[in-house]
């Protein structure tokens, strides 16, 4: 029987010929948690006295919300995770080294592999052909004590997207026009696959972009099959050997299948306070804004950065906005700071801070004053998102994000680029 | 088992950010102190408002966002007995069961605004007192059955010592 590739990847983890609508019990290759969830997790392995982990390699815990800590409380909830990995061996990200889900991608993550994460951007994974999902503290605590987790095997709205995507448009783009499409809840349950000749076009870094914001229409997993370029990508990291191709077969059952043609896709933002509620950057320019976050899992790589910088070069961003720039990780911050990539940032007006999630949670570092608007990078843009709920946030790619920063209102990139 | 309570009413998309947000992150290793600010950017005060055994009735998509299980856990401390929503997100879905927050999905568009809910766990429906409507709604896959019925994921796994199908 042909399978999809969550059925794959499920019936090998739970040793079963699984099916959609199945519920099967899987071993988890990974289970993780960050400071804002991790502390949970801990609290229910000690009260039910299971305090081990599976595989200390394979628990870790990443310090990337509020790092470095801007408060006492959170410094406490720091210690809880450090003491906690001292005991069992389970292993830290420390507040220099970035977003969880970027570490995963570029350190852990192979093909075929089954990762739980208590971060609902847990989905990021999907682009390297592995089954990840978002889930709660204390089912991604049982995850790391015992190994397993309970799982519906998902059915599949397959995306597939055909052409090449026009000038200044990217794959953040094409992600907002989807979930516009889709709407937040219309993936609930459900896996995501996108495929087509555009995504197989997409670079590693774009195809993150879109596996990481499946979760915002509702999605559980967003899948895309493994090839050249994810062999190239994990050949790159020295993880060539773990090359699997993964891949749903052509007789896999789809509960939908959805066609998309690329040259269609224009610049998007997304418009206060839901991710679905989408317009063209044109449609959208002229709105006043206050700040713009370069940044986040969704938009925090290299390649992200390189092209705000490229349009920010030489330039200095509107009068009385502020530029925040975030690596996703230590090893983008030392490549970005190696091609000089962070010194045209910050001549141009950005504030850089250390690898993390930065103000996307709203916890520290750029939280928005009353009334203000901020033109972001993230993936989520709900009220008080960024730590102020008379904040309003739009999202948009990196180009869009850049421009907009030039000129103080949202603008469309393809003016410029 | 029978749940009863009088109708909390919420409209469509009620994310983790507003039931347990970002801005009060380090109140989330004190739980009791987070559940005095529990859906407040919603509604002002509605801790305040609750009495023990009220329903949250949720329109679509309620609990959508981040994975934060710290939102059903405060919305149960709160003295909330049960959700009835029209479509509840898959993360909070699992978060309430798991930490014993009863939370169906019934068409709750025949519910208004404390209306007298009683909730029959067996039977599989909503009995709207106020209105003399009887609803019903979607049964829970078994597994979520047994974790709800020990009252939670750990007390499950402690019982049984994993996961049992």
């Amino acid at each position: 029987m042909p399978k999809t590739i969550a059925e794959k990847i499920l019936s090998e983890k739970s040793g079963q010929d699984a099916r959609s609508g199945q519920i099967v019990i899987c071993d988890v290759s990974w289970a993780i948690a960050q400071d804002g969830t991790g502390p949970l997790s801990i609290r229910r392995l000690q009260d039910a006295g299971l305090e081990k982990v599976f595989d200390p390699e394979r628990v870790i815990f990443f310090i990337d919300h509020a790092a470095p800590s801007p408060r006492k409380e959170l410094s406490n909830a720091h210690q809880i995770i450090r003491s906690f990995a001292q005991k069992t061996g389970a292993t830290v990200s420390e507040i220099n080294q970035g977003v969880c889900h970027q570490r995963m991608v570029e350190d852990f993550i192979n093909p075929g592999d089954l990762l739980i994460g208590a971060d609902s951007h847990t989905c990021t994974s999907g682009a390297l052909a592995a089954f990840s999902t978002g889930m709660g503290s204390t089912d991604v605590a049982v995850g790391m004590a015992l190994g397993k987790v309970w799982l519906k095997v998902p059915p599949t709205i397959k995306i597939e997207v055909e052409g090449n995507l026009s000038k200044g448009v990217y794959s953040k783009d094409l992600i907002l026009y989807i979930i516009g499409l889709l709407t937040a809840d219309g993936a609930t349950y459900k896996a995501l696959e996108f495929s087509g000749s555009t995504i197989s076009g997409l670079s590693m870094s774009e195809r993150f972009t879109m596996s990481n914001m499946a979760v915002e229409a509702g999605a559980k997993a967003g899948l895309i099959a493994s090839d050249q370029i994810t062999r190239d990508y994990l050949k790159q990291r020295g993880r060539e050997s773990h090359f699997r191709e993964i891949f749903s077969d052509p007789d896999a059952e789809y509960e939908k299948i959805i066609t998309i043609k690329a040259e269609e896709i224009e610049p998007m933002v997304a418009l206060p306070h839901t991710v679905d509620n989408v317009q063209t950057a044109s449609q959208a320019s002229g709105t006043k804004i206050h700040q713009v976050f370069l940044g986040t899992c969704t938009n925090g790589r290299l390649k992200d950065l390189e092209i705000a910088a490229k349009i920010l070069e030489g330039k200095t961003i509107a009068r009385g906005l502020r530029l925040l720039v975030t690596p996703a990780s230590k090893k983008i911050y030392l490549e970005a700071l190696q091609k000089g990539v962070i010194e045209t940032l910050v001549k141009a007006g950005a504030a850089v801070t250390s690898p993390g999630c930065g103000p996307c949670v709203g916890i520290h570092q750029g939280i928005l004053g009353d009334d203000e608007a901020c033109l972001s990078t993230q993936n989520r843009n709900f009220l008080g998102r960024m730590g102020n709920p008379k904040g309003f946030i739009y999202l948009s790619s990196p180009a869009t994000a850049a421009v907009s920063a030039l000129k103080g209102e949202i603008s469309d990139p393809r003016e410029v680029v | 088992m029978i749940l009863e309570g009088n109708a909390k009413k919420f409209g469509d998309n009620i994310s983790t950010d507003l039931i347990a947000p970002g801005r009060l992150f380090h109140l989330r290793n004190n739980l009791p102190e987070l559940a005095k600010h529990v859906l407040e950017d919603a509604e002002p005060n509605f801790a305040e408002k609750i009495q023990k055994g009220d329903i949250i009735v949720g329109g679509r998509n309620f609990g959508l966002g981040s994975s934060r299980e710290h939102a059903p856990a405060i919305i149960k401390i709160a003295g909330i007995g049960a959700i009835l929503t029209q479509s509840v997100a898959r993360i909070f879905f699992r978060n309430a069961i798991n930490v014993g927050l009863p939370i169906f999905e019934c068409d709750t568009s025949q519910i208004d605004a404390e209306d007298r809910v009683q909730i029959d766990l067996l039977k599989g429906t909503v009995e709207n007192l106020t209105k003399k409507i009887t609803l019903t709604f979607q049964s829970l896959p078994e597994i979520m059955v047994a974790i709800l019925n020990d009252g939670g994921l750990m007390p499950y796994i402690q019982k049984h010592g994993g996961f049992k199908l």
